[in-house]
């Protein structure tokens, strides 16, 4: 799983291309006598596309939606007339008190730590390598590129399992730990949360009066417990992997940029750190938002680490909406309460990616006098 | 990607615009510094990135007993080879052969069925095309990870549940795939196509032997994203099959990581599984990785 695949950079690409592509024929040729079989050919080419896509994407996703109103039990067909509407009796389960809410409400929480996690690091990584490797100065750049990049092309089943191998209880991560006399946790088996260990630190052991009320499903207290060391290590395996592709993101950014600025801040005597703090980072702001809304969109539908990792465990603290979805469904057999959370999730990203496109855009087509950088960064890339 | 850029040799460039000694020589030594600087963070995070492959490959050489007791240290004790001896028994052959299977059919597909349809967004004149674009582009949004139970009750549906044509066909469709060719397709000059068109030559003929021999680079950057992504594909595989015959790699491995096929830690086992399903991409990585590499971060500036 690439966090960033091809995808993104897709979504990047199709403002210009839709707009500028050459219009087939030119104006001259509107009117469809002239293209005789044409449009029905390109239809015959089309065809295979359209069919698998409405077959396997629209088609099933209105059957979820379907089930999601429904009370199918996963025996037999969904579209049977032995299954019955319920209305949004699935989507209400989880905001009334009992199992379900309090699952989703812990897979909301796992989450959010890992997101508030994960973006942040992974972008800094990401900015931070770019920014050494864009210096010009600097020999043996592709090896480096390379090497960051490699976990982002390599399959999550086989990175997950390289993981497992370096948190296990006895393994490198841990053995790294004892050299500096660090005694490493047992990683995947510990549920407690860092914020809860941290209070522990300081005498708070347990849950305090003050956050013991409940909200949504959960006390105060566990609200708060903050990533689970056992999410820490999937942090650390996200992080790991994605902050490669983000780093050529920036890299290609870095590249536009016109070094006649940083030549003239360098007469003016701007230290590096000055030139980065307030020329290149500003200059980056569009590339950021890009980066930052992508990785939210990938990290909150976290779900083959924990598939292969952890199964949510230990003590429900790696569950992701994503992951609980799938056990509700193909575990419990609750297939309305597994597609509701599914939808719940899809308005998530949904939202998510409207920002994205327009941070796009926008990086797309600056105006005034980030026009004229584009220009040259135009030039650059072709 | 810099060395797309031809500058002035920078070192000439400062200097001349420096005015004392003193000033050539503070500079210098800055310069030494930060580049010394430069280089240790890059050659850490480099250890980082790379060493966990260099355990992965000792370890998968190990026995149960040293992998624990010297995980950090990338010799083993005394090499043996029972890990991989031992891949045979949980059906690793077998799991190698369907992700060979997968990874063929899907790859031929997607370069065929995303090159026509790329060639008649970019080329042909039908009534639906902006719709076409506007909807592929629509539907690029829906997350996977949201298409897991739909897949499953479609295939189900269909009776195709368990069947190599439930692995193969749903991952046929590829929105990036299309734009990759419809774009390389615009880059293609009219007046190509326009000659070919007053010789009489129709539709097929024009894609076939004129358009898709000129598209090299795209079908090139297309077979190596297929093949990589149908190749490393995990979570459409357990919604649309769960039979131990149809296991590809991905599942195979994460099954026998979930601990599917026995207790204990068997790490130079499952290591040595993760480490042959690793090669066959990162020998494609390593022979097209500018194709990859300007993918991903070139596409992003070319808009």
């Amino acid at each position: 799983m690439a966090l960033t695949s091809a995808d993104d950079v897709v979504v990047a690409t199709h403002g210009r291309g839709a707009d500028q592509a050459p219009r087939p024929g030119g104006p001259r040729r509107r009117g469809n006598r002239l293209y005789g079989r044409e449009p029905v050919l390109a239809w015959v080419f089309v065809a295979p596309m359209v069919v698998v896509a409405v077959l396997f994407l629209i088609v099933p996703i209105l059957m979820a939606l379907w089930v999601s109103v429904s009370d199918w039990s996963g025996r037999g067909s969904p579209l049977a007339a032995t299954v019955g509407f319920v209305g949004l009796d699935n989507y209400a389960a989880f905001f009334s008190p009992g199992l379900a809410q309090r699952d989703l409400s812990t897979s909301i929480r796992n989450t959010f730590y890992f997101v508030l996690l994960v973006v942040p690091l992974q972008t800094l990584l990401a900015l931070g390598l770019a920014l050494v490797l864009n210096s010009r100065r600097l020999r043996a750049k592709s090896f480096f590129r390379t090497a960051y990049y490699f976990p982002s092309v390599t399959s999550s089943v086989a990175i997950a399992v390289v993981f497992l191998f370096m948190f296990s209880a006895s393994g490198p991560v841990n053995s790294i730990l004892g050299l500096v006399g660090i005694e490493g946790p047992n990683w995947f088996a510990d549920p407690r949360g860092l914020i809860h260990v941290v209070a522990g630190a300081f005498g708070v052991d347990e849950q305090p009066a003050w956050a013991s009320g409940s909200i949504a499903g959960i006390s105060l207290w566990q609200w708060l417990a903050g990533p689970s060391v056992a999410m820490v290590s999937i942090i650390a395996l996200v992080v790991w992997v994605s902050a490669g592709g983000y780093m050529l993101i920036f890299l290609s950014s870095l590249q536009g940029i016109d070094e006649e600025v940083n030549e003239a801040a360098v007469v003016d005597g701007a230290s590096t750190w000055q030139r980065i703090r307030h020329i290149t980072v500003p200059i980056l702001r569009p590339t950021t938002t890009l980066v930052v809304t992508l990785g939210l969109i990938g990290t909150w539908q976290v779900f083959d680490q924990v598939y292969i990792m952890s199964q949510g465990n230990p003590g429900k603290t790696t569950l992701t909406p994503a992951y609980l979805s799938y056990t509700t469904s193909f575990g419990s057999a609750q297939w309305g309460q597994g597609t509701a959370i599914s939808f719940m999730l899809f308005a998530l990203i949904v939202v998510l990616t409207i920002i994205q496109r327009a941070a796009t855009r926008d990086r797309e087509n600056p105006s005034g006098r980030r026009g004229r950088r584009r220009a040259s960064r135009k030039e650059v890339a072709s | 990607m810099s060395d797309l850029r031809t500058r002035p040799t920078t070192a000439h460039d400062s200097r001349s615009k420096r005015s004392s000694g003193g000033d050539l020589a503070a500079e210098g030594r800055r310069r030494r510094a930060s580049i010394a600087a430069f280089y240790t963070v890059l050659i850490v995070v480099a250890i980082i990135y790379i060493y966990p492959f260099v355990i992965q490959a000792g370890t998968s050489f190990k026995t149960d007993g040293d992998s624990t007791y010297n995980p950090l240290n990338p010799f083993p004790t005394v090499a043996t080879l029972d890990a991989y001896g031992t891949l045979a028994d949980v059906d690793f052959p077998l799991w190698f052969r369907n992700s060979v299977i997968v990874t063929a059919f899907v790859t031929v597909g997607r370069v065929l069925l995303c090159s026509a349809a790329g060639y008649a967004l970019s080329r042909l004149h039908f009534v639906g095309r902006k719709f076409l674009l506007a909807a592929i582009l629509a539907v690029m949004a829906v997350p996977g990870v949201v298409l897991l139970i739909p897949k499953f009750l479609i295939l189900n549906q269909l009776g195709m549940y368990n069947t190599f044509s439930a692995m193969i066909i749903p991952l046929l469709w590829d929105a990036t795939g299309i734009f990759i060719m419809k774009q390389y397709f615009d880059t293609i000059p009219p007046a190509v196509e326009e000659a070919a068109r007053i010789d009489g030559a129709g539709v097929v003929r024009r894609f076939w032997s004129i358009m898709l021999p000129m598209a090299g680079p795209a079908l090139v950057t297309l077979t190596v994203f297929a093949f990589q992504g149908s190749w490393n594909e995990f979570t459409h595989m357990i919604v649309a099959r769960s039979s131990a015959e149809t296991n590809t790699l991905t599942t195979g491995v994460a099954a026998l990581t979930t601990g599917q096929f026995g207790s204990g830690n068997r790490y130079p086992l499952k290591l040595a599984a993760a480490l042959i399903m690793t090669i066959p991409v990162a020998l494609v990585y390593f022979v097209f990785q500018r194709k990859l590499v300007r993918g991903q971060g070139g596409g992003a500036v070319k808009g």
